[in-house]
């Protein structure tokens, strides 16, 4: 066979090549470029080598922010997805009652982040928020500002009214393509309500619930914008995330090579949590198919 | 094991049901008669799994009584009935092997290990799974999963009866056959009750001692696959059991004389219709004949087609707009010169609106 070479349709993936450089990998490259030079102004930039990463992975600020980080994302699965299989399961099959259901549901999702935080920086207030206020009220010592327990809870609260719907939503969808003759079998079988649970609806929700659990994950990992508003990362250092700490360092200290080689540590562990859960899920799904 | 007595039972799945047509099971009165085996036939959309369903209790129907032996169920929930029923497309749990899926009913009921052992083993072996049994139930085939669904509702020893929703559809038609028959061995074997729901007539007929042909939400006629041959009560029993099935001729009767057309043909019984009803004249392809004269009750017809399908031969003719099919016994001579077709009065029905009328007492 003669085939016909034609090196012109290269030209047909410069467009994406463009895009995807100017989008993606320049601004990736400065981040790297910045995190192994150092400067002292007028654009100068010296070579640096790996020195700021060696400072930012045994610097305790970084520690505590990461520890911080791990404990919140853990709280906020522990939460979010044990509640949206419950609401989930809970929620309306069939009648008028979906729809609204659902409308009501994806409501917090729609709502922009920082609005998210004002709300919630507004509703906690002990002056003038109704929850803070009737806390205050009702004699209990509330005060996201001063206290490290209630600002971890308002920022864990707030979280899960964000999101735990999309949990909830997604949850619902593995349930609804349950066929009914799967819950009919299993009434004829004699099964229980917890044995219905266990051995129908949560295998058929495992492919939901793996996108569920990475989404929370990553999401709840680079949280920003919420806390930021509602505590400023206070009080001290106590909601002080990665990624505000990040942010700290970059724009507050214009600290720009240790916050670049921060940036990169924070990509990488986001990237290799995500492939763990990725492959111990896909690999359990897998042993479940097999023997 | 149990006598089950569907009393006065009708269901609509609307709420407030006013006209018949609301109803997907019109009124019946039925009897399932302990240990035998009954198929429950017709086409889709019937009422068929309706009836299977009130009998099983997912579904409670909307006026009537369901007894078992004398004891009314009809608002007992599935699980405290004594109802085993297998379903169309096939149900198994993923995560469980082959041995928990049929372990699974009784292991619900707390049976103890050991009977559960050999249970499952008794059925395993019937199934011919009985290698399978430490494999998870996920990654089978459809007729593998199909025949666990089976497993599980034979595998329990107490109940009343089973039920089979169109049991085979998903299995291939080789180990379908086969299956029928290890059915039908264990029916024998158990003399427990069974019904049969499906849409396949060869199928009803060859597992069944009974069969109950439903139409259009009506429980049409409950016989023998012999009585549903001879006489069907109803022109849709005699069209959908029979290949080719019943022909039905609209006719006009008047004591012992039908006359259709400007044709008469002579009955040996008198029948006196109620006025003003449709009337239909109906017999078997079985019981016509076809000859180069004429001869008594004969009609002159046109031949259109002659199949010849190997035991016997289906004639296609045409009087006037009337198509007629006549079944000619694989001997016996035909050819587009036999154009007279005969009718063998003694195994003419008739039928008043499409239910089988009776003759008058012959003197």
């Amino acid at each position: 066979m003669n085939k016909t070479w034609n090196n012109k349709a290269w030209w047909m993936v410069l467009p994406v090549v463009l895009l995807v450089a100017f989008s993606a990998v320049i601004p990736l490259m400065t981040v790297v470029n910045y995190s192994v030079q150092d400067t002292f102004g007028n654009n100068q930039f010296f070579w640096a080598g790996l020195q700021w990463f060696e400072e930012i992975v045994n610097s305790e600020r970084f520690h505590d922010a990461l520890i911080r980080q791990f404990i919140f994302s853990a709280v906020i699965l522990a939460i979010e997805i044990p509640l949206g299989i419950f609401i989930a399961m809970n929620m309306p099959k069939k009648g008028w009652a979906v729809p609204v259901c659902l409308v009501l549901m994806s409501l917090p999702l729609l709502i922009p982040w920082n609005v998210v935080g004002t709300i919630w920086q507004i509703f906690g207030r002990v002056d003038i928020g109704l929850l803070g206020a009737s806390m205050k009220a009702l004699g209990i010592d509330y005060n996201y500002t001063q206290n490290i327990a209630d600002a971890w809870i308002t920022v864990v609260v707030m979280d899960v009214w964000h999101w735990t719907s999309l949990v909830a939503l997604l949850c619902y969808a593995g349930l609804q393509s349950i066929p009914e003759a799967y819950y009919q079998a299993a009434r004829i079988d004699g099964a229980s309500t917890w044995a219905i649970f266990r051995y129908i609806q949560l295998p058929k929700m495992r492919g939901v619930l793996l996108i569920a659990v990475l989404l929370r994950f990553m999401d709840s990992f680079m949280i920003y914008t919420e806390p930021f508003v509602v505590t400023g990362g206070g009080p001290g250092n106590a909601t002080t995330f990665l990624s505000i700490d990040l942010v700290k360092m970059a724009i507050g200290q214009f600290d720009l090579g240790p916050a670049a080689a921060f940036s990169i540590i924070y990509f990488l562990i986001i990237l290799l949590l995500s492939w763990v859960f990725y492959t111990v899920m896909t690999h359990l799904d897998k042993q479940g198919q097999k023997s | 094991m149990a006598e089950i007595y569907l009393k006065q039972l009708a269901h609509s799945y609307l709420p407030h049901p006013q006209a018949p047509s609301d109803y997907a099971l019109k009124q019946i009165d039925l009897t399932w008669e302990d240990g035998k085996a009954y198929a429950l036939l017709g086409s889709s959309g019937c009422g068929k799994s309706t009836l299977l369903n009130i009998i099983s209790g997912l579904l409670h129907p909307s006026q009537g009584q369901v007894l078992f032996d004398g004891q009314d169920v009809t608002q007992l929930p599935t699980e405290q009935r004594q109802i085993a029923q297998v379903f169309q497309f096939p149900v198994v749990y993923d995560t469980m092997t082959v041995y928990d899926n049929l372990a699974f009913p009784l292991r619900n009921r707390k049976v103890d290990e050991a009977t559960i052992k050999t249970r499952v083993q008794e059925i395993a072996q019937l199934l011919e799974m009985s290698g399978d049994l430490k494999k998870k139930a996920q990654g089978l085939t459809a007729d593998a999963k199909q025949k666990i669904s089976l497993g599980r509702g034979l595998i329990r020893q107490d109940v009343a009866a089973i039920l089979f929703d169109e049991p085979l559809t998903v299995i291939d038609p080789h180990l379908k056959w086969l299956l029928r028959m290890q059915l039908k061995a264990l029916h024998q074997k158990s003399q427990r009750t069974m019904i049969y729901v499906t849409h396949d007539q060869t199928e009803a007929l060859t597992f069944a001692d009974q069969v109950v042909v439903m139409y259009d939400g009506y429980v049409v006629q409950m016989g023998t696959p012999q009585a549903l041959f001879e006489r069907p009560a109803h022109t849709f029993v005699g069209y959908f059991i029979g290949s080719p099935g019943m022909n039905v001729l609209p006719v006009q009767v008047a004591g012992r004389q039908v006359s259709f057309h400007d044709q008469t043909l002579y009955l040996p019984q008198s029948y006196t219709p109620a006025p003003n009803t449709s009337l239909a004249l109906g017999i078997r392809p079985e019981f016509l004949s076809l000859h180069r004269e004429p001869t008594f009750n004969s009609i002159p017809v046109t031949i259109q087609r002659i199949e010849d399908i190997g035991r016997h031969k289906i004639v296609r003719t045409a009087f006037q707009d009337l198509i007629i099919n006549v079944i000619v016994p694989d001997q016996v001579a035909v050819s587009p010169e036999y154009t007279y077709l005969s009718f063998d009065a003694a195994h003419i029905h008739l039928y008043a609106n499409d239910w089988l009328i009776t003759a008058e007492d012959t003197l």
